[in-house]
């Protein structure tokens, strides 16, 4: 769940001439420079460099060639970096609630730092929730990152959460012998047919596995116990 | 000097097999008989459900110039005597074993010893069936070893074994080791005066090139049911035309039964229960009197019927999936929901018997559970009559 890194290019020598007021006349490329050296540019991670000649011409597509090499160059390193883009385009979900209700006149309350909302804070809440939810079936379908040994995941029995029914916990499972929580039958399903270790109630996994496995869910009507 | 084991088993088969032929009224008469006939028999009878196994057979002797059953050694292929339905009025019976989705022995022991399970039942029918109908997805990432380990598992079946592919087996390679192993996807065959016809349903249109995937990322596409990235199954063209060219010489009026991976109709398309030139497929499959689909990959007992032609599911081996839900044909009564805490809950394999008209009945051997006939008469009734039990507890 890494943040995408803003690309700050210290291009200084992409700016000269692109700023100036004289937008409207052709630019003049300055005349390279046959002695300068090798020029290092280097990515705002502060590790990923590039290296540009020092007599190349100072170009906007020179400069665009720059920030894709720096920015191929980062991916590489980092392959999961645009996990949610990939994990929402091969799973369907569910939007959360619409809250637009909330910012209406009459439903606010001006000077209270609660139940004062703009529209940024409602993004905000759908952003960070959708995310978790798709971190969730990130992990439901993961084998790897449920630790199964035998290369199970949840989705091999129940794709898009199908046959989960979280509206039905608790309930007494006689199997068990004792309340279930939904996180109880994950643990159980973890240890039995995915054959991995069972999760902490707050693990990261835990806790997004329930997100999405709700979501998937909602609209139904809860009915705690239903057997 | 058999073993209580070897013994329950052996019955237990004969009466699975005994019950697949029976309508109700007759199922009364050998229970009756059965419990006649326990008594009688005294001390010598194992006090169990399945002491009514002998009487069932008696029940069960098949008409006068019939030919034997169960001839393990038999070649399904063109039969010498150009079989008409009149003098073949016996019927015969296949078994069949289905989505296995073998990882290597070494990284999943879980499903090969389901499939080994299955095959030691379909190994313990008496008598054998006239052959198996493996039905697509014996490999989880169509890998090597994993169609390897499957190829060996299923030598070990003692009728001759009918192969039909599933996507898992298909998209890392596009086919080539299954192709090795097992030859043309599609492919044609008689046996005992009914055509048959193996399809190859799970042809996708390219989404992988212009995603650039490699083959693995392209096979773990395909192998999630919900991942969204993938297209459609479709039987496609080229075998369209093949099929058409194959069955223009077959007579309308001789039984037709096909068999395909997916389901030859449209029934949830974001789980690919669904194959999306369906109507065309059943085009060229209509104009026969009496036609049968049965279908792998959607892992439970699902019974539709489109015009004349029937369609059934097949269990799998490795997990049943949840009904889908929407499209759920009229016919289908669900099987129970699976008990996560019973292993094995919801597999199983089962078996088919052709009747002497054509038509089949469908036998669901649920592991663990009763076994769930699907009768011809339910079939040809439109579910008025016979109608298997309804499950308990049905999907949320």
């Amino acid at each position: 769940m890494k943040s995408h890194p803003l690309l700050v290019l210290l291009l200084a020598l992409l700016t000269l001439g692109a700023c100036g007021k004289d937008e409207t006349k052709p630019r003049a490329i300055p005349t390279p420079d046959p002695a300068a050296k090798p020029v290092e540019v280097k990515l705002c991670d502060n590790h990923t460099t590039t290296t540009v000649a020092g007599d190349a011409p100072k170009t906007r597509e020179l400069g665009q060639k720059i920030a894709d090499s720096l920015m191929t160059k980062w991916k590489e390193k980092n392959p999961e970096a645009d996990w949610e883009v990939e994990e929402r385009k091969s799973r369907t979900f569910l939007p959360s609630a619409d809250n637009s209700a909330v910012l209406k006149a009459g439903s606010q309350a001006p000077g209270t730092p609660y139940r004062n909302f703009t529209q940024r804070d409602l993004d905000e809440w759908k952003r960070e929730t959708e995310t978790l939810v798709v971190a969730g079936s990130k992990v439901f379908h993961s084998g790897d990152e449920l630790g199964s040994t035998i290369a199970v995941s949840c989705d091999m029995c129940h794709p898009n959460a199908a046959n989960t029914h979280p509206e039905t916990y608790p309930k007494f499972q006689t199997q068990l012998g004792r309340v279930a929580l939904l996180r109880d039958m994950i643990n159980w399903c973890l240890e039995h047919p995915v054959r991995a270790p069972k999760m902490d109630a707050d693990d990261p996994r835990m806790r997004a596995m329930e997100a999405y496995i709700v979501s998937q869910r909602t609209g139904t009507t809860l009915s705690y116990g239903k057997h | 000097m058999k073993s209580i084991e070897t013994k329950y088993m052996e019955e237990r088969e004969a009466v699975l097999r005994a019950l697949a032929r029976l309508d109700r009224r007759a199922f009364l008469k050998v229970s009756a008989g059965a419990l006649g006939a326990a008594i009688a028999a005294g001390a010598g009878v194992t006090p169990h459900s399945f002491s009514l196994v002998n009487v069932a057979h008696a029940q069960d002797k098949p008409p006068e110039g019939s030919p034997p059953e169960g001839n393990p050694g038999t070649k399904a292929g063109p039969s010498p005597a150009k079989p008409t339905l009149a003098n073949k009025p016996a019927g015969f019976t296949f078994a069949y074993i289905s989505d296995s989705h073998l990882y290597k022995r070494e990284l999943n022991d879980r499903f090969v010893r389901s499939l080994l399970r299955a095959v030691d039942d379909v190994n313990a029918m008496d008598p054998q069936p006239d052959f198996v109908l493996y039905g697509g997805d014996l490999a989880q990432l169509g890998q090597r070893e994993e169609l390897d380990l499957g190829a060996e598992i299923l030598k070990s079946l003692k009728a001759p074994v009918r192969m039909m592919v599933g996507e898992h087996d298909w998209y890392l390679d596009m086919g080539a080791r299954w192709r090795e192993l097992f030859g043309e996807p599609n492919y044609a065959f008689e046996h005992k005066g009914v055509q048959f016809v193996v399809l190859n349903s799970v042809v996708e249109e390219d989404f992988w090139t212009p995603a650039k995937l490699s083959p693995m990322e392209r096979m773990q596409t395909v192998a999630g049911l919900d991942n969204g990235k993938q297209r459609p199954f479709t039987v496609g063209e080229e075998q369209r035309a093949w099929l058409q060219k194959e069955l223009a010489s077959v007579p309308k009026t001789k039984p037709l039964i096909v068999f395909s991976h997916s389901p030859l109709y449209k029934l949830y398309k974001q789980w690919n229960f669904w194959t999306d030139d369906a109507e065309q497929v059943q085009a060229i499959l209509k104009p026969f009197q009496r036609v049968t689909v049965i279908h792998g990959h959607t892992h439970q007992i699902l019974t539709n019927r489109i015009g004349n032609i029937h369609f059934h599911g097949m269990l799998s081996t490795a997990w049943p999936w949840p009904y889908a839900p929407q499209g759920l044909p009229a016919l289908t009564i669900q099987m129970n929901r699976p008990d996560p805490f019973n292993p094995n809950d919801g597999c199983g394999d089962g078996e088919v018997l052709v009747h002497p008209d054509g038509l089949v009945d469908k036998l669901y051997k649920l592991w663990n559970r009763n076994p769930v006939t699907v009768s011809r008469a339910y079939m040809s009734s439109s579910g008025k009559q016979d109608s298997p039990l309804a499950p308990n507890s049905g999907s949320y």
